[in-house]
């Protein structure tokens, strides 16, 4: 527990500037560690090195100041409104799904009891902002996009869903601090020093948690809606200044918290062992950011290496491959559950 | 070996990881400098002794970026009680480096061996008017011009 207490108004408050704040943060981490850096160097560059004088860490700053001071463009036959809004439903349900993620004993916005089923119905309404994006521009490419969108959207999400069954069902849990819980306390093969982290049981599992992320985030090799060689840049076409903002920030964001929900999940979250009571919280938060930059660098490494997949492979590998496999997943978890 | 599925998608991920942990190739031009190869084509150099305003190149030229004025002169017989020679004497020769696509053409079909290439490229100006490089300048390039490659052993020196 916290040494001191906080009034309810006084918690809630932190929690929104803690919660508003982290989004952005995460955005500019990621951003500037894989998408600037990491593929800089796999592509045998060096990537920005002058902004900020450091190797460029002021570069995507600099582009957020940018876009804030660009004139906010809406085409003459666009739905005015829906246009204007659609960004913003986009990064609303990024920002709902930080609100059940733990990062220490104490430090959860809110711990639900279904935490992980509402982290990733939330993670789907991202859809709709989507749609309303693409529908409300009044551009064939945007339309195109956004239908392809949602199409794969809610293809990797069935993977996606059925891939976390498999580590609910070990948990017996879907509150995200129950599945952090059961790994630290588990053990495996009698062996119960560094817990049980769901990877090792659960690996197909979390391969599959992985690729149908990178799906949802819709990063290369399934970035068909927004495939700019085709397609501009799908459902984003029309958009500039501040709405675009929205929609990066929307794309690290959701990158950071479904990199933080497999870490959580399959990696222990914020448990580190040997480390418990008041510590934990202050370690927490370090082991989790550690976990999730694992997860993520893994997300950015296969998005700069494959190229991308055509629609119809697209669709026929979540639906011939991922779900298929996560169903077989689901079953022997739920036999080995039983019979140990 | 036998073909595993999935083989290929690993094979990549471990050439961008490699790929990653070597140093880059690119550097920080102003800051750090890479020498260009001895033979790189970055200017066109001119030897005015050896130019008798032929015109070929400026003719040949895609871009006609090559300015050339000359007069004829007289000069001595080469032997005594001879005519007075006629030889092309040149006043103006001219490379406009903005219209120029470094071809290289007039320097293939030169005939005299008066143009060469230079691998100097730090040539930029601010207004566009300074590319236009005189015989002068253009003379000054002949300073980076490396060394023709020798003979081969028992080709015979034309005179």
């Amino acid at each position: 527990m916290l040494a001191f207490e906080l009034t309810f108004w006084w918690s809630t408050l932190l929690k929104t500037v803690v919660v508003l704040s982290i989004i952005p943060a995460a955005a500019v981490v990621l951003g500037y560690v894989f998408l600037l850096k990491m593929m800089a160097h796999m592509q045998s560059r060096l990537g920005p090195m002058e902004p900020g004088g450091y190797h460029g860490w002021f570069q995507l700053i600099g582009d957020g100041i940018k876009f804030i001071q660009k004139e906010d463009i809406i085409p003459a036959e666009a739905d005015r409104r829906v246009f204007a809004i659609a960004p913003v439903v986009v990064l609303v349900s990024t920002f709902l799904l930080y609100i059940v993620l733990p990062a220490g004993p104490d430090l959860v916005v809110q711990d639900l009891d279904v935490g992980i089923f509402y982290a990733l119905a939330v993670s789907s309404l991202s859809v709709i902002g989507i749609l309303m994006a693409g529908w409300a521009s009044a551009n064939k490419y945007s339309l195109l996009g956004s239908l392809r969108a949602a199409g794969q959207l809610i293809a990797y999400e069935l993977p996606l869903v059925l891939a976390v069954v498999g580590v609910v069902i070990q948990a017996g849990t879907m509150s995200l601090q129950g599945i952090v819980h059961a790994q630290a306390d588990g053990e495996i093969f009698g062996i119960g020093i560094i817990g049980n982290p769901y990877i090792l049981t659960q690996a197909l599992g979390f391969v599959i948690f992985v690729a149908a992320s990178q799906a949802e985030l819709s990063q290369t090799p399934f970035d068909m809606p927004v495939a700019e060689s085709e397609l501009v840049a799908g459902y984003m076409t029309e958009y500039s200044g501040f709405r675009f903002l929205f929609f990066f920030m929307a794309e690290f964001g959701t990158a950071f918290a479904l990199s933080a929900i497999a870490a959580t999940l399959y990696l222990g979250g914020w448990s580190v062992p040997f480390i418990e009571g008041d510590l934990a919280n202050v370690v927490g938060p370090i082991a989790l950011g550690a976990k999730i930059m694992l997860v993520a660098f893994l997300i950015f490494w296969m998005r700069f290496t494959f190229p991308r997949f055509r629609e119809d492979q697209l669709q026929a590998f979540a639906w011939k491959i991922l779900i298929p496999l996560s169903l077989a997943n689901i079953v022997a978890t739920g036999v080995l559950k039983v019979a140990f | 070996m036998p073909k595993i599925p999935g083989q290929g998608l690993v094979k990549g991920l471990g050439v961008t990881f490699k790929t990653m942990l070597k140093p880059a190739v690119t550097v920080q031009y102003p800051k750090e400098r890479e020498e260009p190869t001895p033979r790189a084509r970055g200017v066109i150099a001119l030897k005015e002794e050896n130019c008798t305003a032929c015109m070929l190149c400026a003719r040949e030229c895609p871009d006609w970026c090559i300015y050339i004025e000359g007069h004829k002169e007289k000069r001595p017989p080469r032997r005594e009680g001879g005519k007075p020679r006629t030889v092309n004497a040149l006043d103006r020769f001219d490379i406009d480096y903005a219209l120029c696509m470094y071809c290289g053409i007039c320097v293939e079909v030169c005939p005299f061996d008066a143009l060469f290439w230079s691998p100097e490229f730090e040539y930029s100006e601010v207004r566009i008017a300074d590319l236009l490089h005189d015989k002068e300048k253009l003379g000054e390039w002949m300073e980076g011009v490396p060394e023709p490659q020798a003979l081969e052993a028992g080709a015979v020196k034309k005179k």
